[in-house]
């Protein structure tokens, strides 16, 4: 009986402790969507290092599949909960989660000893879209930039220069033409996703009107019936006429678009910096060397610089009430020695200082070239612009690819949404 | 004798007084009897039926993004804007041509198979029953999975089979923007055909034998006791299943939404809850959703009333 008793006591006396002990610490609930076996890995690995150099400290990790990620984000923002830490691509969606004040700004952080962390980064341009009214809410851990990823070996087949892509749209319908006669399905589509497909009407607007015609358009000086996106309309229309893409191709996802060209089923794809890692999920060792990248053609009579960039990344903004080792996390997350180990796996560097690991990889390289230099850089219009309007991009020029709207009807389906979206 | 009268009144003046008193205490518990089981459905209903739909109403005159306070307020403002958005009117076509095509195929191919499972002799009836009704059983999601794989263009079984079959057969893309919509009411005829089967056949066995016997004892033929006895005593359970399916047909939302990819190319295939979800809820817009809910209750609600007042209100009354 006594010992029972004795137990008891124990028992209780351990509940106590413990408990007050879990008050000591603190947790960080951390959302991120990186469902690739390796990624998510890595993520873990960080976390426990960061546990076991800071006791008290316990990281909570939520791996979310992206749209499952963004429809439950939406749930818990509107209770007014955000997660301490999570995935964010900056830009409209971002800011009005900052509007509604639902993120904490550690612009005091970023700036602290001279503005050390802050300057840290080389992608200052995806820094400025975690940015609003001088207030910063999170920052970016890999930036890139969409462009062509073609296959060199199957350019060679169709008896095309591998080592010199084209430049020019001449030169780029020619080589459609030199692959399709070569037998070979020239540009990898999955139009049924949306996005991919709205990458090749927004680069186009973006040779064709450059930063003017978009921010004209954005504040409502102009217009996104403008001449520039009608003609935008017209490109990606020929290309859909000349049998660029492959058959079905409305009715093909994203994943049978990287599924086509990593098994070498099509030359090229307009894409973003992850269709590496994807091509190694599909064939172990992707494309190898055979792989090379090139920016979007230049259109002749196009207002933009061949320079300007449509691009994009992952970065992790911070929720309003995360405690200050949330920042610490962030900060540990984004050093130099996290961002080069995190290079190997699948992140291409924010921060200046890590860059030197992608310099055997010219895939990357070129990408950061093309991202550090872009003369303008625009984040994906779903991110950038209110997700009504990002929305109605992506279904609009899915029409326009699918045959059943005009470049004009597409133009003016973005412009009336634009309207009602854009009116202040 | 008026003795006893007196005493007798007396009495009864006492037992009615008791009576009364009674009733008053029976009074009394019966309310508190019914508060005791209304009382709580009452309050779920009310906190989580009557209160959003308040909310509803009071966010569609926002022009809201689900964040922070409501500030932006718009009088009719969504409401004019839905009505003048030409995917709103094209979503409300597409929903009147689903709800025709159940109304019109579905319920009677439903019951013309219930009436010769039930009736005829068929060599094993009972396996093709349960085969028809297994499609019901399975989730909306998971069906709607399925049906990708088997309409792929490409390499979906469809196409496969129609191609070994035809001749010069070319791929038809049945998800496309031209055949989306029939597509998936094929699908929504597969999910939902065995559980309106099954619904009949119930009602079929309630069909007393003796009636269809004496009709056929008068010289009626086969054709001539379905016509007038057998369908017009079903009739309580055929006006129920297409009350089912008209609201059916409005709701149905989550396998139009996974197949056609969130209502289809070029909202060909895009219907009124797929609308509201994609227009309201993903495009962070849920004042404007709010004001298509409320319009979709609206009508819901003013058809489930006039439906139940007029059409289905003999079967309730005994």
């Amino acid at each position: 009986m006594r010992t029972k008793l004795s137990l008891f006591i124990m028992a209780i006396l351990m509940v106590i402790v413990s408990s007050v002990s879990a008050q000591d610490t603190v947790t960080i609930k951390w959302w991120h969507i990186n469902t690739n076996t390796a990624e998510g890995a890595f993520w873990q690995t960080i976390a426990d290092e960061f546990v076991a150099a800071n006791p008290g400290v316990t990281i909570e990790i939520t791996v979310l599949e992206n749209e499952a990620f963004k429809s439950r984000l939406f749930t818990v923002m509107q209770s007014g909960e955000a997660p301490d830490l999570f995935q964010s691509w900056g830009g409209g969606v971002l800011w009005e989660f900052a509007e509604a004040g639902l993120l904490r700004n550690i612009a005091p952080e970023l700036d602290a000893n001279d503005g050390e962390w802050r300057n840290s980064f080389s992608a200052q341009a995806a820094l400025n879209l975690f940015e609003l009214d001088g207030e910063s809410y999170g920052v970016p851990w890999t930036w890139g930039a969409v462009g062509m990823f073609y296959n060199k070996a199957l350019f060679e087949q169709a008896g095309l220069d591998p080592e010199n892509p084209p430049a020019t749209w001449e030169e780029f319908v020619a080589a459609i033409e030199a692959l399709k006669e070569a037998g070979i399905t020239p540009i990898s589509l999955g139009g049924k996703d949306k996005w991919p497909g709205h990458f090749w009407w927004v680069y186009a607007a973006i040779r064709l009107g450059g930063q003017e015609a978009f921010l004209n358009a954005y504040n409502r000086t102009g217009s996104f019936a403008d001449e520039p996106f009608v003609k935008a309309g017209e490109y990606v229309q020929s290309l859909v006429d000349m049998g660029a893409f492959p058959e079905n191709f409305m009715a093909l996802t994203y994943g049978d678009q990287f599924t086509l060209t990593a098994n070498g089923g099509a030359a090229m794809e307009l894409m973003g910096q992850w269709s590496p890692g994807n091509y190694n999920n599909v064939v172990e060792g992707g494309l190898g060397d055979d792989l090379g990248w090139f920016p979007f053609p230049m259109i002749p009579d196009g207002l933009g610089n061949p320079g300007d960039v449509l691009g994009g990344g992952d970065g992790y903004a911070v929720g309003a009430n995360a405690p200050d080792a949330t920042i610490d996390f962030l900060k540990y997350l984004t050093s130099v020695d996290v961002q080069r180990r995190a290079a190997e796996v699948w992140v291409i560097p924010t921060v200046g200082e890590a860059e030197d690991v992608v310099t055997d990889n010219p895939v990357f390289a070129s990408i950061i070239k093309a991202r550090n230099e872009a003369p303008y850089f625009q984040l994906y219009y779903d991110q950038f612009l209110p997700p009504a309007l990002g929305g109605e991009v992506n279904d609009a020029v899915e029409s326009l690819l699918a045959g059943l709207a005009t470049p004009e009807e597409t133009a003016a389906r973005i412009e009336d949404m634009a309207s009602f979206e854009l009116e202040d | 004798m008026s003795l006893v009268n007196t005493r007798n009144l007396s009495e009864v003046k006492l037992a009615e007084d008791q009576i009364r008193r009674d009733k008053r205490t029976t009074s009394l518990r019966k309310w508190l009897t019914v508060a005791f089981f209304v009382v709580p459905g009452m309050a779920v209903f009310t906190i989580f039926v009557l209160n959003p739909i308040a909310q509803s109403v009071r966010y569609s005159f926002y022009d809201w993004n689900g964040l922070g306070p409501l500030t932006d307020y718009q009088e009719f403002g969504n409401y004019e804007r839905l009505f003048a958005h030409d995917v709103f009117i094209k979503s409300v076509q597409h929903t009147l041509v689903i709800m025709s095509l159940s109304l019109l195929i579905q319920l009677p191919v439903a019951l013309a198979v219930a009436l010769s499972v039930s009736r005829g002799a068929l060599p094993g009836r009972r396996a093709f029953r349960a085969l028809l009704f297994i499609p019901y059983v399975f989730s909306e999601i998971i069906t709607a999975i399925i049906w990708l794989y088997v309409l792929h263009p490409n390499d979906g079984l469809v196409n496969t089979v129609l191609g070994s079959l035809v001749t010069d057969y070319k791929n038809q893309a049945w998800l496309g923007a031209d055949l989306v919509l029939y597509s998936v009411f094929a699908v929504l005829v597969w999910k939902y055909f065995g559980f309106y089967m099954i619904l009949y056949m119930a009602s079929i066995q309630n069909v007393p034998k003796d009636l269809e016997e004496a009709a056929r004892m008068d010289g009626a033929t086969e054709l001539g006791v379905l016509r007038h006895i057998t369908v017009p005593l079903m009739g309580p359970t055929i006006r129920l299943t297409i009350y089912l399916a008209i609201v059916g047909s409005i709701q149905q939302f989550a396998i139009i939404w996974i197949l056609t990819t969130g209502g289809g190319i070029n909202n060909s295939a895009q219907v009124i809850s797929t609308y509201l979800y994609k227009y309201g809820l993903q495009r962070f817009k849920p004042g404007y959703g709010s004001a298509i809910a409320v319009v979709l209750f609206v009508f819901t609600f003013a058809f489930s009333i006039l439906y139940q007042q007029f059409i289905m209100r003999r079967d309730y009354e005994d």
